[in-house]
């Protein structure tokens, strides 16, 4: 999932740093990931992960770095596997 | 009520009312010279309402930020240019009270602003930023305790008069554009140099000239926490609100002006009408839906208030946008139809019925933050975002 989140990141976060110098704990928006970027992160995330992301993890703070990506992604696939 | 009484009423709304009455003396001549209105400013740090929202333990009131906006449209009911610059004060204001308890120097200085009602200007607009207050281009340099800032602020709303300005720049010189921190700078920790001079269509008592600012100032002066963070949390919703309140007082004034017009002719001839009469019922009706939009979107402010998740979600974001963009356009409208209402009453300076400030200063709304701006940011988180269109939350 790391590396699938860091090529989406790579294709269309459109950060001025090449990702593989990102830590997974680093703050992207310090890095330079603008709102608009974020978006169009969060929705290749949802077409490779086949998942949508519900309103309550729409927050900075679920797209705040590459480790809290994974972790989102990982609650709502764990969610969904529950229900 | 008496004089007498009315003297002793302590009410937020009385003492409101007594700048508003301040307010309205100075506002032909504030607007016409687009000089600041000095005497409504006095009169708000006189009346003790520039600190409000000022937690009770630190000298304030504690006010709601219903209360904030009540304020923000009693007084914009008589010069816009003193209400926005009373808002633009408490948007300031509300980056220290919501983010400014975490770091001793700025809970001091919040107690400060407390005890001796300074004004807070904001420089946050930069040349070549093209409008997005979120990117800076300078950078605030931290070197042994100093911190160093210059920036060619092309907009600080009563630079001049302000008691201290809050910056945003860039974190450091290695920083991305979007990684920004805010500054607090007192008087005497900055200089000023004129480079743009504020002469508008409207609003001309905020005096929003540009200015190259150089400022340096101990480096706890830089707030702990992110701009990104204070601007989503506080200033976005603070920002959308009390500029609505102020709009609203402008409009109300409009219609009261027009419901006024209206009177006095039905009552020269006898309960005939003029032929623009409908029209004030076409803005009554306008003028509540701004009232409850705005009522809606404090109500929403304060329930995500009480959970900070939701400050920070895209559903908010999208709310208060919403809010903005509602009340800076319908104003036009229902402005538009008290001219209709009154004609060449409205349309000259000088009469009780006079619109035109009204209007001009009406224009900025649209403006301030560009409404195509913020569309263009709510329909970029509108590809993600899911609606929730329950009436009860």
């Amino acid at each position: 999932m790391n590396e699938t989140i860091r090529e989406l990141l790579g294709r269309v976060g459109g950060l001025p740093v090449p990702v593989a110098d990102i830590a997974d704990e680093a703050d992207l928006y310090a890095a330079g990931l603008s709102s608009f970027a974020s978006v169009q992160v969060m929705l290749a995330i949802e077409e490779a992960f086949d998942i949508e992301f519900p309103d309550n993890l729409l927050n900075r703070k679920s797209f705040a770095s590459i480790k809290a990506i994974e972790e989102t992604v990982a609650q709502i696939i764990k969610s969904r596997e529950a229900a | 009520m008496t004089l007498a009484a009315l003297a002793t009423d302590n009410t937020l709304a009385t003492r409101a009312q007594r700048v508003a009455a301040i307010a309205a003396e100075f506002a032909d001549r504030v607007d016409a010279e687009g000089r600041f209105p000095k005497e409504a400013v006095d009169a708000m740090k006189a009346e003790r309402l520039l600190a409000i929202q000022v937690p009770s333990a630190h000298g304030g009131e504690s006010a709601s930020p219903l209360e904030i906006a009540e304020v923000c449209s009693i007084i914009g009911q008589a010069c816009a240019s003193s209400a926005m610059i009373f808002a633009m004060h408490h948007i300031k204001l509300s980056s220290l009270v919501e983010h400014g308890e975490e770091s001793q120097w700025h809970l001091g200085f919040m107690q400060e602003v407390a005890g001796r009602q300074l004004l807070l200007g904001s420089a946050t607009t930069e040349g070549g930023i093209g409008g997005n207050l979120r990117n800076s281009i300078c950078a605030v340099e931290i070197d042994g305790g100093i911190c160093r800032l210059q920036k060619d602020a092309t907009v600080i709303s009563y630079g001049a008069q302000a008691d201290a300005i809050l910056i945003t720049s860039r974190a450091n010189a290695d920083a991305a554009p979007s990684d920004q921190v805010m500054t607090v700078f007192r008087k005497g920790q900055y200089t000023l140099e004129r480079t743009h001079v504020w002469d508008t269509l409207g609003m001309r008592g905020t005096c929003s000239d540009g200015f190259l600012f150089k400022g340096e100032a101990p480096a706890e002066q830089v707030f702990p926490k992110p701009f990104a963070e204070i601007a989503a949390q506080s200033m976005l919703a603070a920002s959308h609100l009390l500029w609505s309140g102020v709009w609203f007082g402008i409009a109300a004034d409009a219609v009261s002006r027009a419901q006024a017009f209206v009177r006095a002719a039905a009552r020269k001839s006898a309960g005939q009408v003029p032929p623009g009469a409908l029209h004030l019922a076409e803005a009554s009706n306008l003028l509540q839906l701004v009232k409850s939009n705005l009522l809606s979107g404090i109500r929403i402010y304060e329930d995500a208030k009480a959970d900070g998740e939701k400050l920070s979600s895209m559903s908010f974001a999208i709310a208060m946008n919403n809010i903005k963009i509602a009340s800076s356009q319908t104003i036009l409208d229902i402005i538009n139809k008290a001219m209709l209402i009154c004609g060449i009453m409205g349309y000259k300076n000088g009469t009780p019925y006079s619109l035109g400030r009204h209007l001009r200063d009406a224009h900025s709304a649209q403006l301030m933050i560009s409404n195509d701006r913020i569309l263009a940011n709510s329909s970029t988180m509108l590809l993600v975002q899911k609606p929730d269109f329950s009436l009860l939350g």
